[in-house]
């Protein structure tokens, strides 16, 4: 009968790598003879936690960098100091007190209506507040970015094939050296990892663009790490507890099945089958 | 629902006096000692591991749909508010959706373990009628589901699909747009699958229900497929599958939380993490993995309307097959030669899942490089088409003739015989 | 009302041709009644007046450079507006129509201005994939026209199909020149 658990398994397992690996891992292909860099991400594996003083750094990069395009529509001020996020502080379970995530939220003017007069006026930010629209549409942005639509990135690295190792080998493949046959449209990139190798985004960053407070030396790789760090977990805030609230539900579950087979057999001692 | 003599016997006065005007204590007490066969295997567990799923589904699902909000405008936010905002939100929506893909692959196991033990065959073709039934329905459940976290692939997923209907000779385009409430999937797509995919699992619950009696009323098949005889042949269903069905159930469970926990998109598809664009479609579009075998049944066809045609008889062809395998023999455990062509339908079936994942002209099977360089070999629309031919050949051709002309191998008298050996052997029934 | 004293005898057996007459008016009536409440059931998932209502748009062809495509939002679908190259044109209007799976004259797929004339730079077409209505993509395909990347459509230069599953020409939508170089889809 142990035989046939391992059979269930093992047919389970071929379902899911015959369908899911070959399907799913296509798409955003490379050109040229860019190679991928696979990062040793702190969050990747079973117990993988976010690497919160990267991720904190990955925040002045997406406010002082990446911001000036690009939204986090889904993500609230607050969500910066919740549990599991870059800047939770066990001082203030409640992230709208954290000091760090008031301040953050301050530094962002956001549009509102002024109950008396009924005019639109611009207030600073209160933790409660969601990250503000850069453009007040799509039309604008696009005129902004001559066509392009900068894309949202509350959700950006869980919406890649490849995830944080796309987001962070786009930021590094700027310095790819384009194919001779390959002719660039005006306003455009070339950027290897992009589907096409064209992209409508020019190179963000550079070194020194910006002066980390903890002395971290701002080289493009670090940037790029720790704004992919920062989206990371800005996709997939509740990794942290999802996985530790798995830990426990696979001990919970491996122990109920070995009092569960051991049940069994008492049940089936003298019986025949 | 039962179909064996009731041996309940009410010992209060007030369980007499419910006895005689609703049975329901007794209903119950019949369910738990229904006779099942004594020889079932782990592959028989799959319809205990199926109910919870559906329970599951539809617990988690009646949560989601206090928070989600069906709007083209807000249905992804809500689904990051879920996620993000919402008290165990981010726990609940996984097991959601991971939940339909673990229904889909225990519907799988339950199916092919009726095609390999006969478990169509009469007295059982109803039966197997309504799990085809259930599995269609599960289908579009699952299809209209897909459409509602309002994603790139829920949006283009929902196009083809409504699609095919546009594919009807001449009231097509009016049948799709009255499907669709517009000119193309638009809020009132969305709306209306909403509804209608918060319908569907109660009416799944419903077929389970007959499904269940159906079962109860003809008595389970078993993998020697030899109909029960004696009371020696069965065990009471508690407390021996209960306990059986529970260990698989939790075994289940553990691939379940697997995924939920640690690769809750590893079935899904990265484009959906992007907000529906009715003016852009994804580079490479596919339907959820349980739908691939069938996606690439429709692909392997260069005609639309065949194609959908195909696709359809892919599934109405299970409908018919009681009365397409001819063979009186149930187990394939007895069956020689159909045993192997079993196997080789499972196999082209992954192959056809496999190529419904694929583009079709990339090469699947490479057989070298030619002079320019290019390599060659079979490509991906070549092999869907070499898997259709089977897939098809082996209920409309195989079964049909092999009943006839296969010689089946000797076949116990008796589940007890089978069990015990061809001895005196007296098998002793554990008191109830 | 002779028969009061037969109460007793079963009078279906005398009364057998009226009663069917009674039964069959009874079940008519009612299957009349549930069709009427049922067609309102039915046809509430049409095409609502609000969506009926979808109204027109107005183009300003002048504004696509050659070689560019604009793409707008019409009834939930996009219309293609393609200013060709004379490459372009040349190819749609020297392919032979019995190469074509759909059969159709590139200048049967444009539509003339108020002065008659007919202006092969612009093509106005629905960019909906007539095999399960994805989007082809443009300048692309074996015909350098559009290619859908759902299954594989390859479209010319005058959006018919010419190879792949999709049965039919992309359609091209209700408009007219409203000026010189306005059109208006709708």
């Amino acid at each position: 009968m142990i035989f046939n658990v391992k059979i269930i398994f093992v047919t389970a397992a071929l379902f899911i790598i015959t369908f899911s690996g070959q399907g799913y891992a296509a798409g955003g292909s490379n050109t040229g003879d860019y190679k991928m860099v696979h990062k040793q991400w702190q969050f990747n594996g079973a117990f993988g936690t976010y690497d919160k003083a990267s991720a904190q750094r990955g925040y002045q990069v997406y406010r002082e960098v990446c911001s000036s395009c690009h939204q986090l529509k889904h993500l609230s001020f607050r969500h910066l100091g919740d549990q599991g996020a870059p800047f939770y502080d066990e001082r203030y379970p409640n992230p709208n007190d954290n000091p760090l995530v008031k301040n953050f939220a301050a530094d962002w003017s956001i549009e509102s209506i002024d109950g008396e007069t009924g005019d639109i006026l611009d207030r600073p930010g209160v933790p409660a507040d969601k990250f503000p629209a850069i453009y007040p549409n799509d039309a604008a942005a696009r005129a902004s970015n001559g066509g392009g639509l900068p894309p949202d990135l509350s959700v950006i690295v869980s919406a890649r094939n490849g995830g944080a190792d796309y987001i962070y080998n786009l930021l590094l493949a700027y310095e790819a050296e384009m194919p001779k046959d390959m002719v660039m449209g005006p306003g455009l990139s070339y950027n290897p990892v992009m589907d096409g190798g064209a992209i409508a985004m020019v190179a963000p960053l550079s070194e020194d663009l910006v002066e980390y407070a903890d002395g971290t030396k701002a080289t493009v790789e670090q940037m790029a790490a720790d704004v992919t760090e920062f989206l990371a977990w800005s996709s997939d805030p509740k990794m942290e507890q999802r996985k530790s609230t798995g830990l426990m539900t696979m001990l919970y579950l491996t122990i109920l099945a070995i009092l569960l087979w051991f049940s069994y057999k008492r049940v089936w001692k003298d019986v025949e089958h | 629902m039962s179909g064996h003599p009731s041996t309940y016997e009410p010992k209060y006065a007030a369980t007499k006096w419910l006895d005689t005007r609703l049975p329901i204590v007794r209903m119950g007490a019949d369910f738990m000692t229904f006779p099942s066969p004594r020889n079932l295997n782990y592959w028989y567990t799959f319809g205990g591991i199926l109910t919870l799923c559906l329970a599951s589904q539809i617990i988690t699902g009646i949560i989601l749909a206090m928070h989600y909000v069906p709007h083209v405008d807000l249905a992804f936010d809500s689904v990051q508010r879920i996620r993000r905002d919402v008290p165990f939100g981010w726990l609940l929506q996984p097991m959601h959706a991971v939940g339909a893909s673990m229904f889909f692959l225990a519907v799988y196991v339950h199916m092919f373990r009726g095609l390999y033990y006969g478990s169509y065959k009469a007295p059982r073709e109803v039966l197997w009628i309504i799990g085809c039934l259930i599995y269609l329905i599960m289908m579009a459940t699952g299809f209209l589901g897909y459409t509602l976290p309002w994603g790139q692939m829920s949006f283009w997923g929902a196009t083809v699909i409504t699609g095919f209907f546009g594919a009807v000779p001449v009231v097509g385009e009016s049948l799709q747009q009255w499907l669709l409430g517009g000119y193309a999937v638009d809020n009132a797509t969305l709306n209306r699958f909403f509804a209608l995919h918060y319908l569907l699992p109660f009416v799944i619950a419903g077929l389970v229900g007959l499904h269940v009696w159906a079962l109860h009323h003809v008595g389970q098949n078993n993998p020697i497929g030899i109909t029960t005889k004696t009371k020696q042949d069965t065990l009471s269903f508690h407390p021996y599958y209960t306990i059986k069905d529970g260990f698989a159930v939790v075994v289940f469970l553990l691939i379940f939380a697997f995924f939920i926990f640690y690769q809750p998109d590893a079935l899904g598809h990265a484009d959906n993490y992007i907000e529906a664009d009715a003016l852009k479609t994804p580079p490479h579009i596919v339907p959820e993995w349980y739908f691939l075998p069938f996606y690439a049944i429709l692909r392997a066809v260069p005609d639309k309307l065949l194609g959908i045609v195909l696709m359809l008889g892919a599934i109405v062809v299970l409908f018919v097959l009681p009365w397409l395998d001819t063979s009186k023999v149930r187990s394939m455990r007895f069956r020689p030669v159909a045993k192997w062509f079993f196997w080789i339908f499972l196999f082209f079936c992954f192959i056809l899942g496999w190529c419904g994942a694929e583009t079709p002209d990339n090469i699947a099977i490479p057989f070298g490089v030619d002079a320019a360089g290019q390599v060659r070999g079979l490509n991906f629309t070549w092999l869907s088409r070499i898997a259709t031919i089977y897939y098809f050949a082996y209920f409309v051709l195989i079964l049909p003739i092999l009943g006839l002309v296969e010689t089946p191998k000797d076949r116990p008298d008796s589940i007890t015989k089978a069990v015990l050996g061809d001895t005196k052997h007296t098998a002793i029934l554990p008191a109830e | 009302m002779s028969d009061d004293k037969k109460l007793d005898i079963p009078s279906a057996v005398e009364d057998e041709g009226k009663r069917d007459f009674i039964f069959i008016a009874t079940g008519a009536a009612a299957a009349a009644g549930a069709v009427s409440l049922g067609w309102p059931l039915v046809a509430q998932m049409g095409k609502a007046a609000d969506t009926l209502a979808a109204g027109s748009i107005e183009i300003d062809v002048s504004k696509v450079a050659e070689g560019q495509q604009l793409k707008m939002l019409w009834r939930g679908k996009p219309v293609f507006v393609r200013h060709r190259t004379p490459a372009e044109i040349k190819i749609a209007e020297d392919t032979l129509i019995s190469d074509c799976p759909d059969p159709e004259e590139d200048s049967a797929r444009l539509i003339a201005k108020p002065d008659g004339s007919i202006d092969p730079r612009y093509l106005v077409m629905i960019g909906v994939c007539t095999h399960f209505g994805c989007i082809p993509v443009g300048e692309s395909g074996d015909f350098n026209g559009w290619y859908c990347p759902c299954h594989g459509s390859h479209y010319d230069t005058s959006g018919r199909i010419r190879k792949g599953p999709a049965p039919k020409n992309m359609e091209i939508p209700e408009y007219k020149y409203v000026s010189d170089t306005v059109i208006k889809v709708g």
